[in-house]
């Protein structure tokens, strides 16, 4: 078996955060998947098409580090967004009507699940050619620093990016210049179906950013406190104007790349190993264990999660279709 | 500033040589005033103008050929300037017929004339088929030529004195093709535009020349009234009653008109035949009728009409009695709605009402009408109040 | 028996390795995944990772590595998933395959083939629904091919390993379900078919819209045009087509400016202007970028009642 199979112990340990804070992040987690987990089950029905790219299973990367960031920042991800649109601020409502394609969705239902976006939250999308983001958020951090903002752009991307070009030539910019940009790759160990083994020469990304002259952290992705700890060090350091900074979150999907796949790739036996490192269930143990979270609350938060999902879905359903006359709306402005 | 610009005179005119100003800058005019002769595809034209003013630039020179509509002079005028009223006969802007490439192709391989072709395809294009159809047409026209050699009917109009017109030979044959073309577009227009139903009476003639060969005799030989000259009035006045035989068929609408102005077919000597009008046919009694008749068929071979009597026609009668014909189907000259036809007036076998048989002296009168504006019904009821109007020449 | 347009690719791809040592597939996700639309599925087993290579997500690198290896005498079919990615490989594939052979005063030749996938019609929203084949079309020194068949699914990737060009071949995921027979198992990459003769109008199409095309030419007694080759194209087909029809509608499932359509018009204006009866007409895409619902997305694409209604205004 590879050395994959001897991956680290599940989170444990105390979580040193107010109960507050920490049953926000479990809150936010429970969000994402409960909302995904219907996804899924919508598109089964036929509600949800194209491609469907879930998170689950990386929740925590979304939970932990967009609490670091402030509303004036910028949010760039990619097709697998839907938690970092949702703990943006992205209302779950509007976030399921896009993936029913009404007009009501956060992008007026054009976009579907691979495009949301949202001006209010800084948003950036939602972008579907892999690597297609990293540019922009070069682009976006030039722009706060030639107006003296003291914006951060997180931008967050998957670890088959940075085989693109776009990857390389970004961190070079970034760092070249010295842009407030966060960069936040999760790595999920799989880019579709071809693991980061099959498709790295090095395999340590920091060692990557770092040759680019970057500061870099490594952190657990699965552990949302480890992750909220590093994001905060690193949106502080890149808003102090210290240039950027570059964190690989490291996570695992445990659903196929879109929908489904064959998933001739991985063992069934590797992605087990991993669900016993899920961000949820060992954040709540955590909880439990210092007293924080009793079985009872964490199901009373599981069933206000879900009432949320089903209002959602009850918008959505009751969302508009978009007049076939307005299909030319948009290409330019008016 | 008033624009003077060259008008349409007529469906098929599209371009104007300037003869001669009547009118020099600084000259007063009136309206109605002669200000411009100009040579058109039929003849040489007065043009009128429709404003008082005076001139202030002439800017067409003689000799200089100009497309409908442009600007030929600059005239100030006294009053507020008013736009030069369309005229009734205007045709609207020449817009290119719309012929494919590929039936324009075959038209000129088959020799066929695409202005004479009705198109079917889309938007009322000519097609590889409508031309072909048109060819079949046309082959089929040659062979009856072929086989009947009969001798062509001349389109002479009612006999009127007239002088010699003393027209210089290139000139006039160079008219003559110009004037074929033109007749071919007004005609190929109309009956590609216009869905014309024919219908024919013949109208006993008896009482009428009584009536007419009694006021004759108390006339001056140069006095004399024609029998045209009857029908003509009996056709100005039925059609008071007939206000969907008496107007303008233009911009995809019908109007009437509250005036009878009655063209009158002229056949040319040098060929072709012109159409011009007498204003009020209907007020007009029946001795300046004939003046006016006899005076439009002199200007007219001597080719010079004014540009009212080219524009102004509601409807059209087309005589042609002296050419021996029994009957005739004329074609309707757009945009007008309907033409009266008279064939020969000429002894017939007549069947009297007790049912015994004698020759009477009949006409037969046709129309043809637009069934765009009118239906067969009217126009039979247009035919026998016009058969019965000429039952009664002392009201005329 | 008949088979998928699928299984038409990889049965092309099996021939092709078969009867050449020198060729290999290359491209993301075309082994241990079994191919994005499961195209390649059981060649990595087969003929081992030296032949089956994947690659990571580096089109720009793979594609050229590809052109290069082709350069130095091997066989290289290349695969990019799709349409939309290959953009970021447009330099690789415009500046140097297209260009080696001319720039290089005939010295080099770069026979690579590019399979990629195109085309909308699965809700896959703006950025995964691209149809951009006239982008390739514009580039002397490319041979650009449209498999619209199951023939030709399966044959044009032999007949491109046998050109000494670089081609870019266009497969459909559209079309994937599609049965038929592999009639023809040896197919050319230079000639556009008439794929149903009729006497009315002239419909030109290529790729998945050959489909819609041929359903609407039942109704119009259309005489349907597969180009099949987008570059250089073959317009003798057509031209006798509209000496026939006198009329022609180009169905692309491209937009409509600068797209093949706008060429086959040209094209037929140039060379058969006098034979027309009609002006010529095109259902394309509508210019926006593919929305992800249903129904506006089937309202952007070319459809059967698009190509019926514009060949009726066309017949008058």
């Amino acid at each position: 078996m590879s050395a994959r199979f001897e991956i680290a112990p599940p989170p444990s340990g105390p979580v040193p955060y107010p109960r507050e804070l920490s049953i926000k992040l479990l809150t936010d987690m429970l969000r994402i998947r409960r909302l995904e987990e219907k996804c899924a089950e919508l598109y089964g029905a036929g509600k949800i098409r194209g491609f469907l790219h879930l998170y689950i299973g990386e929740e925590a990367v979304a939970a932990g580090s967009l609490p670091a960031l402030a509303p004036e920042d910028n949010v760039v991800a990619t097709y697998r967004e839907h938690g970092h649109a949702l703990l943006r601020g992205v209302s779950m409502n509007a976030i399921m009507a896009e993936m029913f394609g009404k007009r009501e969705g956060c992008s007026r239902g054009r976009g579907g699940s691979m495009h949301l976006f949202d001006a209010a939250a800084r948003f950036f999308g939602g972008n579907a050619i892999v690597g297609g983001g990293l540019p922009l958020a070069v682009g976006l951090a030039l722009a706060s620093q030639m107006q003296k903002r003291k914006r951060v752009t997180a931008c967050y991307f998957g670890e088959g990016a940075v085989a693109e070009g776009a990857f390389h030539e970004s961190m070079n910019l970034a760092q070249l210049w010295h842009l407030p940009v966060a960069w936040f790759l999760e790595n999920n160990h799989y880019a579709m179906g071809t693991s980061v083994e099959r498709s790295e020469s090095q395999t340590d990304f920091c060692i990557k950013a770092a040759a680019f002259g970057m500061p870099t952290l490594k952190v657990d992705g699965m552990d949302v406190v480890a992750v909220h700890e590093v994001a905060k060090r690193a949106c502080a350091q890149v808003r102090a104007g210290e240039g950027p900074v570059f964190v690989e979150f490291n996570t695992y999907r445990f659903r196929a790349h879109s929908m489904f796949d064959a998933e001739l790739y991985r063992d069934k036996a590797e992605v087990e190993l991993w669900k016993t490192r899920g961000p949820i269930h060992t954040f709540s143990a955590r909880l439990k264990d210092q007293g924080d979270l009793t079985e009872e609350q964490f199901l009373e938060i599981d069933r206000a999660v879900m009432a949320e999902v089903q209002r959602a879905v009850d918008f959505a359903e009751a969302g508009a279709w978009e007049p076939v006359e307005h299909l030319l709306k948009d290409v330019y402005a008016p | 500033m008033i624009e003077f610009k060259l008008p349409s005179l007529g469906a098929d005119m599209e371009e104007g040589k300037l003869v001669e100003w009547k009118i020099k800058p600084g000259d007063a005019v009136k309206r109605g005033q002669v200000i411009a002769i100009v040579d058109t595809s039929k003849a040489a034209v007065d043009i009128e103008i429709w404003q008082d003013g005076v001139v202030s630039e002439l800017i067409t020179q003689p000799g200089e050929t100009v497309p409908v509509g442009t600007v030929m002079a600059r005239i100030d005028g006294t009053a507020p300037a008013v736009a030069v009223p369309a005229q009734p006969g205007a045709a609207p802007a020449a817009v290119r017929r719309r012929v494919s490439p590929a039936a324009r192709k075959h038209a000129q391989e088959k020799g066929v004339d695409l202005e004479k072709i009705v198109g079917t395809g889309p938007q009322g294009a000519v097609t590889v088929e409508d031309v072909e159809k048109a060819a079949l047409v046309q082959r089929q026209a040659k062979l009856e030529k072929a086989r009947a050699e009969a001798p062509r009917s001349s389109i002479e109009t009612p006999k009127i004195e007239e002088k010699t017109i003393e027209a210089k030979t290139a000139a006039a044959s160079d008219r003559a093709l110009e004037m074929r073309k033109a007749i071919a577009a007004a005609m190929s227009r109309s009956k590609r535009e216009i869905p014309h139903y024919y219908l024919s009476q013949p109208i006993p003639m008896q009482h009428a020349l009584d009536w007419l060969s009694a006021e004759n005799s108390q006339r001056p030989i140069t006095g004399r009234l024609l029998p045209a000259v009857l029908q003509l009035k009996a056709v100005a006045l039925t059609l008071a009653d007939f206000s969907d035989l008496n107007g303008f068929y233009q911009n995809g609408g019908y109007h009437p008109s509250k005036q009878v102005h009655v063209g009158v077919a002229i056949s040319l000597r040098q060929g072709g035949l012109v159409a011009p009008a007498i204003h009020d046919v209907a007020e007009l009694p029946l001795d300046d009728l004939m003046k006016a008749l006899a005076d439009l068929v002199r200007r007219a071979r001597a080719g010079s009409l004014r540009s009212s009597e080219m524009s102004d026609p509601t409807i059209t009668v087309s005589n042609l009695g002296e050419g021996g014909v029994e009957a005739v189907f004329p074609i309707i000259y757009p945009p007008q709605v309907a033409i009266v036809g008279f064939g020969t007036l000429a002894p017939r076998p007549w069947v009297t009402p007790d049912g015994g048989l004698r020759a009477m002296p009949t006409v037969v009168a046709s129309l043809g009408a637009d069934h765009r504006v009118s239906d067969g019904h009217r126009g039979a009821l247009f035919l026998a109040a016009l058969g019965q109007r000429l039952q009664e020449p002392e009201t005329l | 028996m008949t088979i998928t347009y699928r299984e038409a690719l990889r049965q092309g791809l099996y021939d092709a390795f078969e009867k050449d040592e020198r060729v290999f597939l290359m491209g993301e996700d075309v082994g241990k995944y079994g191919g994005t639309y499961a195209v390649s599925k059981g060649m990595l087993e087969r003929y081992g990772p030296e032949r089956v290579r994947d690659a990571p997500l580096s089109e720009l690198a793979f594609v050229g590595a590809g052109i290069g290896a082709a350069i130095g005498g091997m066989r290289p079919i290349v695969e990019v998933m799709t349409v939309n990615f290959s953009m970021l490989a447009l330099d690789q594939i415009v500046n140097t395959a297209a260009m080696l052979r001319h720039m290089s005063g005939g010295q080099f030749e770069a026979p690579v083939v590019i399979r990629m996938s195109t085309g909308a019609g699965r809700q896959l929203a703006a950025q995964h629904s691209n149809t951009l084949e006239a982008w390739y079309a514009h580039v002397p020194g490319l041979k650009v091919v449209a498999a619209a068949t199951i023939d030709d699914a399966h044959g044009m990737v032999l007949a491109a390993l046998d050109d000494p060009n670089p081609v870019v071949i266009f497969e459909y995921p559209a079309l994937f379900e599609l049965r038929g027979d592999v009639v023809h198992p040896s197919v050319d990459i230079a000639t556009a078919k008439v794929m149903r003769p009729g006497n009315k109008v002239t419909l030109v199409t290529y790729g998945a819209c050959l489909h819609k095309t041929l359903e609407a030419a039942e109704a119009v007694d259309g005489e349907v045009i597969d180009l099949r080759v987008l570059r250089p194209l073959d317009m003798a087909p057509v031209f006798e087509s509209v000496r026939k029809t006198r009329r022609a509608i180009i169905v692309d499932e491209g937009w409509r400016s600068g797209s093949i359509a706008a060429e086959i018009m040209a094209r037929i204006v140039e060379g058969a202007f006098y034979e027309l009866d009609a002006p010529l007409a095109r259902v394309c895409r509508e210019e926006v970028p593919i929305p992800y619902p249903k129904h506006l997305e089937e309202a952007a694409l070319p459809q059967v009642e698009k190509i019926v209604a514009a060949a009726k205004e066309l017949l008058g």
